[in-house]
Protein backbone atom coordinates (compact mmCIF):
# COMPACT_ATOMS: atom_id res chain seq x y z
CA UNK A 1 0.00 0.00 0.00
CA UNK A 2 3.02 2.33 0.83
CA UNK A 3 4.30 1.57 -2.62
CA UNK A 4 1.11 2.95 -4.08
CA UNK A 5 0.94 6.16 -2.32
CA UNK A 6 4.54 7.01 -3.30
CA UNK A 7 4.11 6.18 -7.16
CA UNK A 8 0.83 8.51 -6.74
CA UNK A 9 2.93 11.27 -5.19
CA UNK A 10 6.03 10.95 -7.47
CA UNK A 11 3.54 10.63 -11.03
CA UNK A 12 1.52 13.18 -11.41
CA UNK A 13 -0.42 13.90 -14.60
CA UNK A 14 -2.10 16.51 -14.85
CA UNK A 15 -4.93 17.87 -17.44
CA UNK A 16 -4.77 21.98 -17.28
CA UNK A 17 -7.89 23.72 -17.90
CA UNK A 18 -6.70 27.08 -19.88
CA UNK A 19 -9.58 29.37 -19.02
CA UNK A 20 -8.03 32.26 -17.86
CA UNK A 21 -4.32 34.13 -18.60
CA UNK A 22 -2.75 31.75 -16.38
CA UNK A 23 -2.08 29.57 -18.72
CA UNK A 24 0.31 31.63 -20.16
CA UNK A 25 2.80 30.12 -17.23
CA UNK A 26 2.13 26.84 -18.51
CA UNK A 27 4.65 26.61 -21.39
CA UNK A 28 7.83 27.31 -20.08
CA UNK A 29 6.89 24.98 -16.45
CA UNK A 30 6.81 22.24 -18.98
CA UNK A 31 9.45 23.22 -20.97
CA UNK A 32 13.33 23.50 -20.77
CA UNK A 33 13.78 26.48 -18.73
CA UNK A 34 11.46 24.90 -15.63
CA UNK A 35 11.05 21.30 -16.72
CA UNK A 36 8.59 19.83 -14.70
CA UNK A 37 8.96 16.81 -15.60
CA UNK A 38 11.97 15.81 -13.32
CA UNK A 39 9.47 15.24 -10.31
CA UNK A 40 6.87 13.26 -12.75
CA UNK A 41 4.59 15.57 -13.57
CA UNK A 42 3.31 15.48 -17.07
CA UNK A 43 1.03 17.32 -19.11
CA UNK A 44 -2.06 14.56 -20.28
CA UNK A 45 -4.84 15.07 -23.41
CA UNK A 46 -7.67 13.66 -21.33
CA UNK A 47 -9.49 13.97 -18.01
CA UNK A 48 -9.54 10.16 -18.29
CA UNK A 49 -5.81 9.92 -17.92
CA UNK A 50 -5.31 12.69 -15.50
CA UNK A 51 -5.15 12.57 -11.82
CA UNK A 52 -4.33 16.22 -10.94
CA UNK A 53 -7.24 18.78 -12.63
CA UNK A 54 -5.17 22.34 -12.13
CA UNK A 55 -7.66 25.49 -12.82
CA UNK A 56 -5.85 27.85 -14.07
CA UNK A 57 -7.16 31.40 -13.93
CA UNK A 58 -10.85 32.79 -13.34
CA UNK A 59 -13.64 30.74 -14.16
CA UNK A 60 -17.07 32.28 -15.89
CA UNK A 61 -20.40 30.55 -14.68
CA UNK A 62 -20.29 28.98 -18.70
CA UNK A 63 -16.61 27.41 -18.12
CA UNK A 64 -17.62 26.49 -14.54
CA UNK A 65 -20.49 23.35 -15.75
CA UNK A 66 -17.05 22.42 -18.32
CA UNK A 67 -15.00 22.16 -15.14
CA UNK A 68 -17.58 20.31 -13.12
CA UNK A 69 -17.49 17.83 -16.35
CA UNK A 70 -14.09 17.18 -16.71
CA UNK A 71 -13.47 17.07 -13.20
CA UNK A 72 -16.25 14.37 -12.77
CA UNK A 73 -14.91 12.52 -15.29
CA UNK A 74 -11.41 11.69 -14.07
CA UNK A 75 -10.75 8.68 -12.25
CA UNK A 76 -10.04 8.51 -8.77
CA UNK A 77 -7.82 9.10 -6.78
CA UNK A 78 -7.78 12.68 -8.23
CA UNK A 79 -6.61 16.07 -7.10
CA UNK A 80 -7.42 19.80 -7.84
CA UNK A 81 -4.79 22.89 -7.83
CA UNK A 82 -6.64 26.69 -8.08
CA UNK A 83 -3.92 28.65 -9.91
CA UNK A 84 -3.83 32.36 -9.18
CA UNK A 85 -5.90 34.36 -6.91
CA UNK A 86 -9.38 34.22 -9.31
CA UNK A 87 -9.84 30.95 -8.05
CA UNK A 88 -9.87 32.06 -4.17
CA UNK A 89 -11.82 35.24 -4.10
CA UNK A 90 -12.10 36.59 -7.81
CA UNK A 91 -8.83 38.51 -8.04
CA UNK A 92 -9.36 41.10 -9.84
CA UNK A 93 -12.68 40.13 -11.37
CA UNK A 94 -14.21 40.89 -7.66
CA UNK A 95 -17.25 42.31 -8.85
CA UNK A 96 -17.71 41.05 -12.13
CA UNK A 97 -21.32 39.43 -12.19
CA UNK A 98 -20.11 36.36 -14.08
CA UNK A 99 -17.43 35.16 -12.84
CA UNK A 100 -16.83 32.80 -9.70
CA UNK A 101 -15.47 34.12 -6.99
CA UNK A 102 -14.51 30.95 -4.77
CA UNK A 103 -13.61 27.80 -6.17
CA UNK A 104 -13.76 25.88 -2.72
CA UNK A 105 -17.70 25.68 -3.48
CA UNK A 106 -18.21 24.04 -6.21
CA UNK A 107 -15.34 21.59 -6.57
CA UNK A 108 -13.00 20.34 -4.07
CA UNK A 109 -9.71 22.10 -3.88
CA UNK A 110 -6.59 20.30 -2.52
CA UNK A 111 -4.43 22.91 -2.82
CA UNK A 112 -4.33 26.88 -4.00
CA UNK A 113 -1.24 28.48 -5.67
CA UNK A 114 -1.54 32.72 -4.72
CA UNK A 115 -0.08 35.01 -7.05
CA UNK A 116 -1.07 37.28 -9.96
CA UNK A 117 0.28 35.26 -11.88
CA UNK A 118 2.55 32.90 -10.08
CA UNK A 119 5.41 32.10 -11.28
CA UNK A 120 6.81 28.78 -12.52
CA UNK A 121 8.31 28.25 -9.68
CA UNK A 122 5.84 28.37 -7.49
CA UNK A 123 3.56 26.06 -9.44
CA UNK A 124 6.58 23.62 -9.42
CA UNK A 125 6.78 24.12 -5.43
CA UNK A 126 2.74 23.40 -5.25
CA UNK A 127 3.01 19.67 -6.95
CA UNK A 128 6.29 19.12 -4.38
CA UNK A 129 3.66 20.01 -1.68
CA UNK A 130 0.75 18.29 -3.53
CA UNK A 131 3.13 14.99 -3.20
CA UNK A 132 3.93 15.40 0.03
CA UNK A 133 0.34 15.61 0.89
CA UNK A 134 -0.63 12.45 -1.03
CA UNK A 135 2.50 10.61 0.59
CA UNK A 136 1.17 11.65 3.88
CA UNK A 137 -2.17 10.17 2.83
CA UNK A 138 -3.50 14.34 3.15
CA UNK A 139 -4.69 15.00 -0.08
CA UNK A 140 -8.46 13.70 0.18
CA UNK A 141 -10.39 16.12 -1.13
CA UNK A 142 -12.25 13.84 -3.42
CA UNK A 143 -13.73 11.92 -0.87
CA UNK A 144 -15.31 14.92 0.00
CA UNK A 145 -16.76 15.52 -3.10
CA UNK A 146 -18.38 11.83 -2.74
CA UNK A 147 -19.48 12.35 0.79
CA UNK A 148 -20.79 16.10 0.55
CA UNK A 149 -21.46 15.43 -2.96
CA UNK A 150 -25.23 17.44 -2.17
CA UNK A 151 -23.49 20.50 -0.43
CA UNK A 152 -21.78 20.80 -3.94
CA UNK A 153 -24.57 20.24 -6.33
CA UNK A 154 -26.58 23.09 -3.99
CA UNK A 155 -23.89 25.07 -4.53
CA UNK A 156 -23.96 24.79 -8.34
CA UNK A 157 -27.87 24.81 -8.31
CA UNK A 158 -27.43 28.40 -7.28
CA UNK A 159 -25.84 29.38 -10.77
CA UNK A 160 -26.89 27.06 -13.29
CA UNK A 161 -29.86 23.86 -13.72
CA UNK A 162 -27.42 21.11 -12.75
CA UNK A 163 -29.13 18.27 -13.42
CA UNK A 164 -29.13 19.49 -17.38
CA UNK A 165 -25.57 19.44 -16.82
CA UNK A 166 -24.84 16.01 -14.99
CA UNK A 167 -22.39 13.70 -16.92
CA UNK A 168 -24.50 11.42 -18.79
CA UNK A 169 -24.40 7.36 -18.35
CA UNK B 1 9.91 -26.03 -16.05
CA UNK B 2 9.48 -24.71 -19.41
CA UNK B 3 6.59 -22.91 -18.42
CA UNK B 4 8.28 -21.21 -15.36
CA UNK B 5 11.27 -20.26 -17.48
CA UNK B 6 8.64 -18.35 -20.30
CA UNK B 7 7.07 -16.55 -16.95
CA UNK B 8 10.65 -15.60 -15.87
CA UNK B 9 11.37 -14.35 -19.43
CA UNK B 10 7.45 -12.54 -19.68
CA UNK B 11 8.28 -10.54 -16.27
CA UNK B 12 12.16 -9.78 -17.38
CA UNK B 13 10.86 -8.72 -20.53
CA UNK B 14 8.33 -6.52 -19.04
CA UNK B 15 10.80 -5.20 -16.52
CA UNK B 16 12.80 -4.71 -19.15
CA UNK B 17 10.90 -2.71 -21.79
CA UNK B 18 9.65 -0.03 -18.66
CA UNK B 19 13.19 0.86 -18.26
CA UNK B 20 14.46 1.31 -21.49
CA UNK B 21 10.82 3.82 -22.01
CA UNK B 22 12.16 5.34 -18.88
CA UNK B 23 15.87 5.61 -20.10
CA UNK B 24 13.85 6.94 -23.27
CA UNK B 25 12.02 10.42 -21.70
CA UNK B 26 15.29 10.85 -20.07
CA UNK B 27 17.53 10.38 -22.94
CA UNK B 28 14.80 12.78 -24.91
CA UNK B 29 14.89 15.09 -22.11
CA UNK B 30 18.51 15.22 -22.06
CA UNK B 31 18.33 16.31 -25.83
CA UNK B 32 16.22 19.08 -25.47
CA UNK B 33 18.24 20.66 -22.12
CA UNK B 34 16.13 19.54 -19.90
CA UNK B 35 16.80 17.44 -16.41
CA UNK B 36 14.86 14.89 -17.64
CA UNK B 37 12.07 12.07 -15.07
CA UNK B 38 14.30 9.80 -13.04
CA UNK B 39 14.87 6.34 -14.80
CA UNK B 40 12.12 4.67 -12.78
CA UNK B 41 9.38 6.94 -13.96
CA UNK B 42 7.57 4.42 -16.19
CA UNK B 43 7.49 1.70 -13.00
CA UNK B 44 5.97 4.52 -11.29
CA UNK B 45 3.50 5.55 -13.65
CA UNK B 46 2.49 2.50 -13.89
CA UNK B 47 1.69 1.05 -10.26
CA UNK B 48 -0.22 4.64 -9.89
CA UNK B 49 -2.27 3.53 -12.70
CA UNK B 50 -3.18 0.60 -11.45
CA UNK B 51 -3.71 1.97 -8.29
CA UNK B 52 -6.34 4.09 -9.43
CA UNK B 53 -9.99 3.64 -9.41
CA UNK B 54 -11.81 3.32 -12.82
CA UNK B 55 -15.84 4.04 -12.52
CA UNK B 56 -16.22 4.53 -16.05
CA UNK B 57 -17.31 1.89 -18.86
CA UNK B 58 -18.43 1.99 -22.44
CA UNK B 59 -19.44 -1.66 -22.71
CA UNK B 60 -17.35 -4.94 -22.66
CA UNK B 61 -15.61 -4.78 -25.48
CA UNK B 62 -13.96 -1.74 -24.05
CA UNK B 63 -12.75 -3.35 -20.89
CA UNK B 64 -11.21 -5.97 -22.96
CA UNK B 65 -9.72 -4.36 -25.62
CA UNK B 66 -6.58 -3.51 -23.55
CA UNK B 67 -6.67 -7.13 -22.07
CA UNK B 68 -6.30 -8.58 -25.70
CA UNK B 69 -3.94 -6.10 -26.75
CA UNK B 70 -1.65 -7.25 -23.63
CA UNK B 71 -2.11 -11.36 -24.46
CA UNK B 72 -1.54 -10.50 -27.88
CA UNK B 73 1.70 -9.49 -27.72
CA UNK B 74 2.38 -11.67 -24.38
CA UNK B 75 1.71 -14.54 -27.08
CA UNK B 76 3.99 -12.96 -29.52
CA UNK B 77 6.43 -13.04 -26.99
CA UNK B 78 6.71 -17.10 -26.84
CA UNK B 79 7.89 -17.05 -30.32
CA UNK B 80 10.77 -14.42 -29.81
CA UNK B 81 14.02 -15.95 -29.02
CA UNK B 82 15.95 -14.14 -26.55
CA UNK B 83 19.15 -15.04 -27.75
CA UNK B 84 20.96 -17.96 -28.96
CA UNK B 85 20.91 -20.20 -26.01
CA UNK B 86 17.61 -18.93 -24.80
CA UNK B 87 14.97 -21.14 -26.71
CA UNK B 88 11.13 -20.83 -26.58
CA UNK B 89 8.71 -22.08 -28.78
CA UNK B 90 10.18 -22.71 -31.83
CA UNK B 91 9.08 -24.22 -35.16
CA UNK B 92 9.37 -24.77 -38.75
CA UNK B 93 7.22 -21.35 -40.19
CA UNK B 94 7.13 -19.87 -36.87
CA UNK B 95 7.99 -16.21 -38.67
CA UNK B 96 4.33 -16.04 -40.04
CA UNK B 97 2.82 -16.76 -36.77
CA UNK B 98 5.21 -13.92 -35.09
CA UNK B 99 3.85 -11.49 -37.92
CA UNK B 100 0.12 -12.53 -37.64
CA UNK B 101 0.41 -12.24 -33.47
CA UNK B 102 2.32 -9.18 -33.68
CA UNK B 103 -1.14 -7.63 -35.11
CA UNK B 104 -3.47 -8.49 -32.36
CA UNK B 105 -2.24 -5.71 -30.26
CA UNK B 106 -3.45 -2.91 -32.62
CA UNK B 107 -6.25 -4.88 -33.45
CA UNK B 108 -7.42 -5.13 -29.69
CA UNK B 109 -6.84 -1.65 -28.83
CA UNK B 110 -8.90 -0.87 -32.29
CA UNK B 111 -11.68 -2.81 -30.81
CA UNK B 112 -11.68 -1.56 -27.34
CA UNK B 113 -11.49 2.15 -28.28
CA UNK B 114 -14.01 1.78 -31.34
CA UNK B 115 -16.82 0.71 -28.41
CA UNK B 116 -16.17 4.04 -26.71
CA UNK B 117 -17.97 6.26 -29.45
CA UNK B 118 -14.95 8.91 -29.04
CA UNK B 119 -14.69 10.56 -32.53
CA UNK B 120 -10.83 10.97 -31.53
CA UNK B 121 -10.24 7.14 -30.80
CA UNK B 122 -11.85 6.28 -34.05
CA UNK B 123 -9.58 8.73 -35.69
CA UNK B 124 -6.69 7.36 -33.85
CA UNK B 125 -7.50 3.72 -35.00
CA UNK B 126 -7.78 4.56 -38.66
CA UNK B 127 -4.66 6.11 -38.92
CA UNK B 128 -2.66 3.12 -36.75
CA UNK B 129 -4.68 0.66 -39.30
CA UNK B 130 -3.69 2.87 -42.19
CA UNK B 131 -0.06 2.72 -41.20
CA UNK B 132 0.25 -0.58 -41.21
CA UNK B 133 -0.42 -0.69 -44.65
CA UNK B 134 2.91 1.34 -44.97
CA UNK B 135 5.25 -0.51 -42.60
CA UNK B 136 3.95 -4.05 -42.45
CA UNK B 137 4.85 -4.42 -46.33
CA UNK B 138 8.53 -3.16 -45.54
CA UNK B 139 8.97 -5.41 -42.53
CA UNK B 140 7.54 -8.36 -43.96
CA UNK B 141 9.91 -7.78 -47.84
CA UNK B 142 13.02 -6.71 -45.27
CA UNK B 143 13.22 -10.43 -43.47
CA UNK B 144 12.33 -12.06 -46.94
CA UNK B 145 15.69 -12.01 -47.91
CA UNK B 146 17.37 -13.36 -45.04
CA UNK B 147 14.67 -16.05 -44.56
CA UNK B 148 15.10 -17.36 -48.44
CA UNK B 149 19.21 -17.33 -47.75
CA UNK B 150 18.94 -19.43 -44.58
CA UNK B 151 16.46 -21.36 -46.34
CA UNK B 152 13.89 -21.53 -43.29
CA UNK B 153 10.99 -19.64 -41.51
CA UNK B 154 11.55 -19.95 -38.26
CA UNK B 155 13.50 -17.02 -36.60
CA UNK B 156 15.28 -19.45 -33.54
CA UNK B 157 17.57 -21.38 -36.92
CA UNK B 158 17.93 -17.41 -38.63
CA UNK B 159 20.32 -16.96 -35.52
CA UNK B 160 21.65 -20.13 -35.19
CA UNK B 161 22.53 -20.18 -39.10
CA UNK B 162 24.17 -17.00 -38.87
CA UNK B 163 26.74 -16.86 -36.16
CA UNK B 164 28.97 -14.37 -34.95
CA UNK B 165 30.30 -10.79 -36.13
CA UNK B 166 31.21 -10.81 -40.04
CA UNK B 167 28.24 -13.10 -40.66
CA UNK B 168 25.37 -11.17 -39.59
CA UNK B 169 22.64 -11.24 -42.17
CA UNK B 170 22.37 -7.51 -41.52
CA UNK B 171 25.75 -7.25 -43.24
CA UNK B 172 25.16 -9.41 -46.03
CA UNK B 173 21.61 -7.58 -46.59
CA UNK B 174 22.47 -3.85 -45.79
CA UNK B 175 19.66 -2.77 -47.56
CA UNK B 176 17.38 -4.97 -46.29
CA UNK B 177 18.45 -3.88 -42.88
CA UNK B 178 18.31 -0.50 -43.41
CA UNK B 179 14.52 -1.10 -44.86
CA UNK B 180 13.78 -2.80 -41.99
CA UNK B 181 15.14 -0.25 -39.28
CA UNK B 182 12.62 2.52 -41.23
CA UNK B 183 9.93 0.25 -40.93
CA UNK B 184 10.99 -0.29 -37.04
CA UNK B 185 10.32 3.41 -36.60
CA UNK B 186 6.60 3.27 -37.84
CA UNK B 187 6.10 0.18 -35.77
CA UNK B 188 7.13 1.46 -32.36
CA UNK B 189 5.45 4.65 -33.19
CA UNK B 190 7.92 6.69 -33.03
CA UNK B 191 8.16 10.08 -34.15
CA UNK B 192 7.46 10.91 -37.48
CA UNK B 193 5.01 8.24 -37.40
CA UNK B 194 3.46 8.64 -34.44
CA UNK B 195 -0.03 9.66 -35.92
CA UNK B 196 -2.30 6.96 -34.14
CA UNK B 197 -1.26 8.54 -31.02
CA UNK B 198 -0.83 12.77 -31.47
CA UNK B 199 -1.29 14.13 -28.14
CA UNK B 200 -1.57 17.42 -29.58
CA UNK B 201 -4.32 16.49 -32.58
CA UNK B 202 -6.50 13.49 -31.29
CA UNK B 203 -6.21 13.51 -27.64
CA UNK B 204 -3.93 10.57 -27.77
CA UNK B 205 -6.02 8.76 -30.19
CA UNK B 206 -7.45 5.02 -29.12
CA UNK B 207 -6.29 5.70 -25.44
CA UNK B 208 -8.54 8.82 -24.87
CA UNK B 209 -11.16 7.34 -23.21
CA UNK B 210 -8.64 4.90 -21.25
CA UNK B 211 -7.51 5.95 -17.72
CA UNK B 212 -6.68 4.00 -14.54
CA UNK B 213 -5.70 0.14 -14.90
CA UNK B 214 -6.73 0.20 -18.74
CA UNK B 215 -4.00 2.83 -18.88
CA UNK B 216 -1.66 0.56 -16.86
CA UNK B 217 -2.78 -2.54 -18.65
CA UNK B 218 -1.83 -0.55 -22.07
CA UNK B 219 1.45 0.95 -20.44
CA UNK B 220 2.59 -2.95 -20.17
CA UNK B 221 1.76 -3.41 -23.92
CA UNK B 222 3.66 -1.17 -24.60
CA UNK B 223 6.62 -1.89 -22.79
CA UNK B 224 6.66 -4.98 -23.94
CA UNK B 225 5.82 -4.51 -27.65
CA UNK B 226 9.05 -2.11 -27.65
CA UNK B 227 11.38 -5.64 -26.67
CA UNK B 228 8.97 -7.29 -29.51
CA UNK B 229 9.51 -5.12 -31.67
CA UNK B 230 13.36 -4.21 -31.87
CA UNK B 231 13.83 -8.07 -30.98
CA UNK B 232 12.49 -9.06 -34.18
CA UNK B 233 15.10 -6.62 -36.02
CA UNK B 234 18.20 -7.67 -33.91
CA UNK B 235 17.74 -11.72 -33.85
CA UNK B 236 17.20 -11.72 -37.96
CA UNK B 237 19.89 -9.30 -38.95
CA UNK B 238 22.47 -9.55 -35.80
CA UNK B 239 22.01 -13.27 -34.79
CA UNK B 240 22.39 -12.27 -30.69
CA UNK B 241 24.63 -15.55 -29.19
CA UNK B 242 23.26 -14.68 -25.64
CA UNK B 243 21.09 -12.89 -24.15
CA UNK B 244 23.21 -9.75 -22.50
CA UNK B 245 23.48 -9.49 -26.25
CA UNK B 246 20.09 -9.41 -27.24
CA UNK B 247 19.22 -6.54 -24.62
CA UNK B 248 21.55 -4.21 -25.55
CA UNK B 249 21.13 -4.56 -29.34
CA UNK B 250 17.25 -3.78 -28.79
CA UNK B 251 18.43 -1.17 -26.35
CA UNK B 252 20.54 0.19 -29.38
CA UNK B 253 18.37 0.25 -31.51
CA UNK B 254 15.40 1.80 -29.78
CA UNK B 255 17.52 4.27 -28.40
CA UNK B 256 18.54 4.94 -32.26
CA UNK B 257 14.41 5.36 -32.62
CA UNK B 258 13.97 7.69 -29.76
CA UNK B 259 16.55 9.97 -30.96
CA UNK B 260 15.12 10.15 -34.51
CA UNK B 261 11.97 10.97 -32.38
CA UNK B 262 13.41 13.62 -30.97
CA UNK B 263 14.01 15.81 -33.28
CA UNK B 264 11.52 15.21 -36.22
CA UNK B 265 7.95 16.56 -36.42
CA UNK B 266 5.13 14.56 -37.44
CA UNK B 267 3.78 13.35 -40.90
CA UNK B 268 0.77 13.60 -41.70
CA UNK B 269 -0.52 10.49 -42.47
CA UNK B 270 -1.15 10.24 -46.05
CA UNK B 271 2.44 11.79 -46.24
CA UNK B 272 3.78 8.54 -43.98
CA UNK B 273 2.54 6.06 -46.48
CA UNK B 274 3.51 8.31 -49.11
CA UNK B 275 7.21 8.00 -47.36
CA UNK B 276 6.69 4.28 -46.84
CA UNK B 277 5.52 3.35 -50.48
CA UNK B 278 8.64 5.76 -52.04
CA UNK B 279 12.22 4.98 -50.75
CA UNK B 280 11.93 2.21 -47.87
CA UNK B 281 9.94 -0.11 -50.65
CA UNK B 282 12.88 0.43 -53.23
CA UNK B 283 15.50 -0.31 -50.37
CA UNK B 284 13.98 -3.43 -49.72
CA UNK B 285 13.00 -4.44 -53.18
CA UNK B 286 16.60 -4.10 -53.90
CA UNK B 287 17.81 -6.19 -50.95
CA UNK B 288 15.52 -8.77 -52.50
CA UNK B 289 17.58 -8.49 -56.00
CA UNK B 290 20.40 -8.43 -54.12
CA UNK B 291 20.27 -11.69 -53.20
CA UNK B 292 19.08 -13.29 -56.73
CA UNK B 293 21.71 -11.16 -58.27
CA UNK B 294 24.66 -11.71 -56.06
CA UNK B 295 24.31 -14.71 -53.85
Amino acid sequence: MGLFKISQGRSLWMVHFCTGCGAVEMPPTMTSRFDMERFGVAPMATPRQADVLLITGYLTVKTLKRVIMVYEQMPTPKYVIGFGSCTVNGGIYWDSYNVIKNLELYIPVDLYIFGCMPRPESIIDAFLKLRKMIEEGKANKWKDYIERYDWYKQNQAKLFDVNKWRVQK
Amino acid sequence: MKILLLLGYWILVIIMGLLYMGIARKVTARIQNRYGPPFYQAFLDVLKLFSKRETASHGVMHSLGPVIAFAGISTTLLFLPLGKGAPVLHFQGDLFVFLYLIVIGPLGMALGAGESNNPNATIGIARALSLMLGYEIILFMATLPVFVHFKTASIYEVILNQGAFPNWAGIKFPLSMLGGLIALQGLLGEKPFDQPIAPHEIASGPTVEYGGKYLGLLQLWHAVAIIVETGLFIDVFFGPQNILWFFLGTFIVFMLSVVINAVMPRFRIEQAIRFYWGVPLLLVVLGILQYYLWR
